[in-house]
């Protein structure tokens, strides 16, 4: 099969050497000769077209079932975008299709796999049918090149995009998910951080919290990392570097809930134990951050009735 | 443009009304020197709220300055950092080690009030 394709690659490079015999028939009419021949070909090829997804292991996260029932749609608006050259329903539909296989982790390259193997599979049926009449292949072949990239462009820029929507997405979730800082007594400010830290979510963590130093006047702020598994060195250098920017404010870090993997990577980048207030957790971090403000939490004598 | 140093009771005050040149700079660390010892000052309030950018030499100045003012007998405060220079210096490494820092003029005096009545 391989062979076969090569050779008629070199014919079709002999060839093109007279182009102006290959743009002697209108390239729309000959458009529609080839979406005539896929249309009436259509159960055969995408039988095929099934059978080389499955060979090359594509798509794996779907099932046989589901790989064919995409496939029917895809060939269908693959000869649909040939015939009427209009890409914005393909493009539509590309954005759907990925809308609904990306939560099922289908990858980029998968996509542009299957695109590109249903335009092989086209591109050998025409060499099959055109093996006689070299030249007409070559127009054939002339129309249908640029049709064909510029479908498998759209659909992989069209899955990209979407991709690239849903990454946005959720990190307009996480930046709005992102860390309060709350006063909790007068001059008190507790920052509870929960979840992953990534350099911007840090940038952004620190200027929230000097803003709220100023606002609030605060004296004593506790950073309560107790929902952070781990951090990089990048991020802990940071934290450190926060602490020392607060301090500049004139005010106090505590800093409650170091995880030991993150004890661990504090310690690796050597930082300043004088300068980094800890205690192990955020009741612990409250009560200190009270003891230095001057307040007293006593427990009255006796419990209000209920 | 020259900074001025008001006493106020037991304090000097300098305020940096703009960003200052690095003659400037030392001129205020001559002053200060010399006024703390005249005026029996027992501390020193260098107020830079003004200041929207802080540069290696300045940021060593105040050091400086902190670390002279501690050995002709006073203690510094330096206040007014604003957040984002406050970042920008931790970031150069200029962290102004060994100094106190007050968020405000206000929260500099009642630090030194606090620090005045423990060590009567």
């Amino acid at each position: 099969m391989a062979k076969r394709n090569e050779t008629s690659r070199e014919t079709m490079t002999l060839n093109n050497q007279a182009p102006e015999l290959a743009r002697s028939e209108a390239p729309s009419e000959l458009l529609r000769e080839l979406v005539a021949h896929l249309r009436q070909n259509r159960t055969q090829l995408r039988e095929e077209w099934v059978v080389r997804i499955s060979e090359t292991r594509l798509l794996t996260a779907m099932t046989k079932e589901e790989i064919f029932a995409e496939a029917t749609s895809i060939y269908d608006s693959y000869v649909e975008a040939l015939e009427t050259e209009a890409f914005e329903a393909l493009q539509a539909y590309a954005r759907n299709l990925s809308e609904r296989i990306i939560p099922r982790g289908v990858e980029t390259h998968e996509v542009v796999g299957i695109v590109l193997l249903l335009r092989d599979v086209l591109a050998r049926s025409l060499f099959a049918k055109y093996q006689n009449d070299f030249k007409k292949l070559n127009r054939i072949l002339d129309a249908y090149e640029p049709a064909a990239n510029r479908i498998a462009n759209t659909v992989a820029v069209g899955f990209v995009q979407e991709r690239e929507r849903v990454i946005r997405q959720q990190q307009e979730a996480i930046r709005e998910l992102s860390t309060p800082v709350l006063q909790v007594r007068e001059r008190l400010l507790i920052l509870p951080i929960i979840g992953v830290i990534d350099p911007q979510r840090a940038r952004q963590l620190t200027e929230q919290l000097l803003r709220g130093i100023r606002t609030n006047r605060a004296k004593v702020v506790v950073i309560d990392i107790t929902g952070v598994a781990a951090m990089d060195v990048t991020v802990a250098n940071h934290l450190v570097q926060t602490v020392e920017a607060s301090r500049l404010l004139g005010a106090t870090v505590i800093v409650t809930g170091l995880s030991p993997e993150i004890a661990q990577t504090l310690v690796t980048i050597g930082v300043d134990l004088g300068k980094m207030n800890t205690v192990g957790d955020l009741q612990g971090g409250i009560e200190q951050a009270e003891r230095v403000l001057g307040y007293k939490v006593a427990t009255l004598a006796e419990p209000e009735p209920r | 443009m020259e900074v001025p140093i008001l006493k106020q009771g037991a304090v000097l005050i300098a305020t940096f009304q703009a960003a200052l040149s690095d003659a400037d700079l030392n001129q205020l660390r001559m002053g200060l020197v010399q006024q703390v010892v005249k005026f029996r000052s027992r501390a020193v309030i260098v107020d830079v709220t003004a200041m929207d950018v802080m540069d290696s030499f300045a940021s060593r100045t105040l050091r400086e300055i902190a670390h002279m003012i501690r050995l002709r007998g006073a203690d510094t405060v330096i206040v007014g950092i604003q957040p984002e220079v406050a970042f920008a210096m931790v970031q150069l490494g200029l962290t102004l080690e060994g100094v106190a820092t007050a968020l405000d003029l206000e929260e500099g005096l009642a630090y030194l009030n606090e620090k005045f009545k423990t060590t009567n």
